[in-house]
């Protein structure tokens, strides 16, 4: 089971800038375990965001994305109670999607 | 520690091997000997795979970056933990559509990739791992056309 993803969104000035942290371990799949094993690849492949059902960005990551990866971006247009939504999916397939309304 | 480092050198050590093959996928692409919808279907896959530098930007299907100076590119000239190097970008061109990030001595280099609507702005903030000292590189795609802009972190301790 994944954790929820934090987002926050703000709108100043006619832009709203969205902030999100989602939960993940972003293994890279050379790392080893204490009995020397290989930890398998396991990372998000691909994230979406939305506002009001239109998308404002979307993203395709590598294992190079750190751990519990955080990204901030700004689209023009909002209003505050407004629904932000953020999904993703990783490479075993699993995926979530979050919700947070602009303030 | 000592068997960490030999895991990194055998996976160096198969980068090599493959490497050359995936330039060749690239290649036919360019030629037009696969069909450009398979070359489209593989873009996702190889450029994350993608080992070095010209492969990385072969599978974004990028020609010929140019510099500019309408980018902005924001990381830490010394990153102590390269678990976690935040990476900002920002680009006042107009009609930015994608955002992508590059570690030019990552064992795969780019790092994420995105695709920026009409809309939203060109700017975006993360963070990355980096296995050691490199090149930063922002990718622009603006107006069909590409830049670039790059800068050196130097990293205490890698982290990948």
């Amino acid at each position: 089971m994944s954790a929820p993803t934090k987002i926050r969104a703000t709108i100043k000035d006619g832009v709203t800038e969205v902030r999100v942290l989602m939960q993940h371990e972003m293994e890279n799949g050379r790392r080893k375990d204490e009995a020397g094993n290989l930890i398998p690849a396991w990372f998000i492949t691909e994230i979406k965001a939305q506002h009001n059902g239109r998308t404002v960005l979307e993203g395709r990551f590598g294992t190079s994305v750190s751990k519990n990866p955080y990204l901030i971006f700004r689209f023009r247009g909002g209003a505050p109670g407004d629904k932000i939504v953020l999904s993703w999916r990783d490479n075993r397939g699993d995926a979530r999607s979050d919700e947070a309304a602009i303030s | 520690m000592r068997v960490v480092e030999v895991a990194v050198d055998l996976n160096r050590r198969k980068a090599l091997k493959t490497g050359g093959g995936l330039g060749l996928l690239a290649l036919l692409g360019a030629v037009g000997l696969i069909r450009p919808e398979a070359a489209l279907a593989e873009w996702q896959m190889s450029a994350f795979d993608a080992k070095t530098m010209n492969e990385a930007l072969d599978a974004l299907g990028v020609v010929v970056p140019e510099d500019s100076a309408s980018i902005q590119l924001s990381a830490p000239e010394v990153a102590e933990n390269g678990a976690v190097v935040p990476v900002t970008v920002e680009s006042s061109l107009a009609h930015t559509e994608q955002i992508s990030i590059l570690v030019d001595k990552n064992p795969t280099m780019l790092v994420s990739s995105f695709a920026i609507p009409e809309g939203t702005e060109g700017y975006l903030s993360t963070r990355i791992k980096m296995a050691q000292t490199a090149t930063v590189i922002a990718l622009v795609k603006a107006n069909g056309k590409f830049y670039r802009v790059s800068r050196e972190v130097k990293v205490t301790a890698g982290g990948c």
